[in-house]
């Protein structure tokens, strides 16, 4: 029998996608980042509030596989940490005794998912060790433990938002250009009194009208919130823009002939043509809602304490005291760094992949 | 221009005048100062009244340019704004001839050179600064320069600014300039040398492109030309984004960088919830934005004939 292959566009839109290496890469790096922050509680070794009261600004304890005797050990392990300069807060090594670090050791309990208890972590030393990756911040807790807890804040704010000013802007953007006339001009105006003021003053000023200090959970709802009202206003302009062009065509008309309420046309039978184009948009857009929370919460009014948010992270960097002395506390900077990288890699690459002559 | 103007501090006000408690509920927390001097206070200002009687109130006092006292600062508004709003202005300026400079000659050299490792690696370099986050490129350079010593760690000004020849203080200020400059440029750098090279690779495909060169004019001429004037001109209609960017990202450079300008200021009237200030600034900011639109605009019908018929 001849088979005959056929690619709809979707086959080739994938294709063409996995041959390009770097946006593949930026696909890889997001999907680890995600993995690890979803899951963060089984890869982070400590809790996300968990201090070390006695190991506070603590640089990392590196992992060591020759010990202070010159033996090799096959399995790597740290040594303890005790402060040696209280004044200038520097740590020392105590090499009397090795911690090695063990494979799913049992730690605090967490709920997998929400659901299934559970104690065990990928990767820890025994209770009376202590592994940092990446250090203890000022109040002893660890830098990496919390990176992973904030990731899962800092990064989803972007997936939650986007969706949000997408719907949104989608919507508006495509009664604007469909109906034309007195709503269109209305809902243009508006665009324009929300670009007109500079993002971070209007974002800071949306903030002013809610109290200053609100619990993390409610914070985040408040933040996707002001970062979508910004996002909408963008995105509708282009929609519109795209929707003057395609409501000209003939299915329109028919559509329009059959008697088909004016919502379902611009929902069914418009905006599924603008799909491609705000696939790449949403995908580049995403980076500006992750910095966006990184400012208010390194500004002090997003995200609050003990709650752990990549911005809020970078907060105690502001003292350059504290940022020449404790440098790995930048360490969200680099998360946040390649997340951005990892979104605009990947952002080109669907732009390619999509044909770059349809979107402009 | 006047009714955009007209609607956003409607807006503003209106968000603003949402927040709970004003200056005074902060004042009124103080026990040394007594419940009739708040009142007193509240009824001077008008505080007492429903917002939207206060908006057009502070409207009117704003068309005169009167835009209300800070509180916080015990100063009118309009005095201490307009010296933060140069030093904004200073920082956006530089930032903006710092990204342009460059991104220009850039972007035309990587498109006349298309894929040559000069082109290879600029784009390379403009992935990263187009992926490197303001807050985190700023900490950086502030560790770099209190690691070095070879620039200020923040400020505008040394402490003996004041005894300093003219000169001298020029050089200081420009000194203090450096890095902030660095920081804030790069955000539209990467950008605009993207957006340089693919209008001029554009712009060299047409066919009049082609006739330039069958006419027989050197390489030079064609490409600096007859190429360059037209790949130019959706780079001037960017400018307007470009201030938009600059004058938003000034505000966390500022913070970061202890740049006495509006942001700072606004930040700090925000956690004092200083209505006229914030109100203010949030204007000017405004101001300053619906001004680069028009300037680019204007350079625009300037810089291209066509557009003056429409």
């Amino acid at each position: 029998m001849n088979k005959t292959f056929s690619n709809s566009p979707w086959a080739l839109f994938w294709r063409h996608l996995r041959r390009n290496r770097i946006a593949m890469l930026g696909g890889g790096i997001l999907i680890l980042f995600y993995t690890l922050a979803i899951l963060a509680d089984f890869f982070a070794p400590y809790g996300m509030e968990t201090q070390n009261r006695s190991l506070y600004n603590c640089p990392a304890t590196g992992i060591h596989f020759i010990d202070s005797s010159g033996k090799f050990h096959l399995v790597p392990f740290v040594y303890g940490k005790v402060l040696a300069d209280r004044k200038w807060t520097r740590y020392a090594d105590d090499t009397t005794k090795i911690y090695p670090i063990h494979l799913f050791p049992k730690g605090e309990s967490y709920r997998f998912f929400g659901l299934l208890p559970l104690n065990r972590h990928l990767f820890g030393v025994e209770s009376d060790g202590r592994i940092f990756l990446m250090g203890t911040d000022q109040f002893g807790r660890d830098v990496f433990s919390r990176l992973l807890f904030g990731g899962r804040i800092s990064l989803s704010i972007g997936l939650v938002g986007i969706l949000l000013s997408f719907t949104f802007g989608m919507l508006i953007g495509g009664i604007s250009g469909y109906f034309g006339g007195i709503t269109d001009t209305l809902i243009m105006r508006s665009t324009e009194l929300v670009m007109s003021v500079p993002a971070l003053y209007l974002i800071l000023a949306l903030r002013a009208s809610f109290p200053i200090n609100i619990k993390s959970d409610d914070m985040y709802l408040i933040m996707v919130i002001i970062l979508s009202f910004i996002g909408w206003a963008g995105m509708s302009r282009i929609i519109r823009g795209m929707v003057l062009s395609i409501k000209e065509n003939d299915y329109v008309t028919a559509a329009r002939a059959l008697g088909f309420g004016h919502l379902r046309i611009i929902v069914r039978h418009i905006l599924p043509n603008t799909l491609s184009f705000v696939i790449v948009a949403a995908t580049i857009s995403i980076p500006g809602y992750i910095l966006g929370e990184v400012a208010l919460s390194f500004l002090g009014v997003g995200i609050a304490q003990p709650t752990a948010s990549w911005g809020n992270m970078l907060n105690q960097a502001q003292s350059v005291r504290v940022l020449t002395s404790f440098p790995w506390i930048l360490a969200p900077g680099y998360a946040i760094f390649l997340t951005v990288l990892a979104f605009n890699f990947l952002g080109d690459g669907l732009r390619d992949a999509l044909d770059p002559r349809k979107i402009k | 221009m006047i009714p955009l103007l007209l609607g956003i501090t409607f807006f503003s006000f209106m968000i603003i005048s949402m927040a709970p408690g004003d200056y005074l509920t902060t004042m009124s927390q103080n026990p040394q100062i007594k419940a009739e001097t708040i009142t007193a206070m509240r009824l001077k200002f008008g505080l007492d009244q429903p917002w939207y009687i206060q908006y057009v109130k502070w409207l009117w006092n704003a068309i005169h340019l009167d835009f209300g006292y800070s509180f916080a600062n015990q100063i009118a508004v309009f005095t201490l704004i307009k010296a933060k709003m140069l030093n904004t202005l200073i920082l956006a300026l530089s930032a903006a001839l710092f990204a342009w400079g460059l991104s220009i000659p850039l972007g035309i050299v990587s498109a006349v050179r298309q894929n040559t490792w000069v082109d290879r690696s600029a784009s390379f370099v403009s992935f990263i600064g187009l992926s490197i986050p303001e807050v985190f490129f700023a900490l950086l350079m502030v560790l770099f320069a209190a690691k070095t010593g070879l620039f200020p760690v923040g400020g505008m000004k040394s402490i003996d600014f004041e005894y300093m020849s003219y000169g001298g203080q020029i050089l200081d200020l420009l000194h203090h300039l450096i890095l902030p400059t660095i920081v804030l440029g790069s955000i539209s750098l990467a950008g605009r040398m993207r957006q340089m090279r693919a209008n001029l690779l554009d712009t060299l495909r047409q066919d009049y492109i082609q006739t330039a060169r069958a006419k027989g004019l050197s390489e030079r001429v064609v490409t600096y030309k007859h190429a360059l004037r037209n790949a130019i001109n959706p780079l001037i209609t960017l400018f307007g984004f470009t201030l938009a960017d600059l004058l938003s990202g000034a505000f966390l450079v500022e913070v970061i960088m202890n740049w006495p300008g509006l942001g700072r200021l606004t930040l700090d009237a925000l956690f004092a919830r200083d209505l006229y200030l914030v109100m203010g600034s949030l204007l000017m900011a405004s101001v300053m934005l619906i001004l680069g639109n028009l300037a680019a605009d204007i350079m625009l019908a300037l810089s291209d004939p066509r557009i003056r018929y429409e």
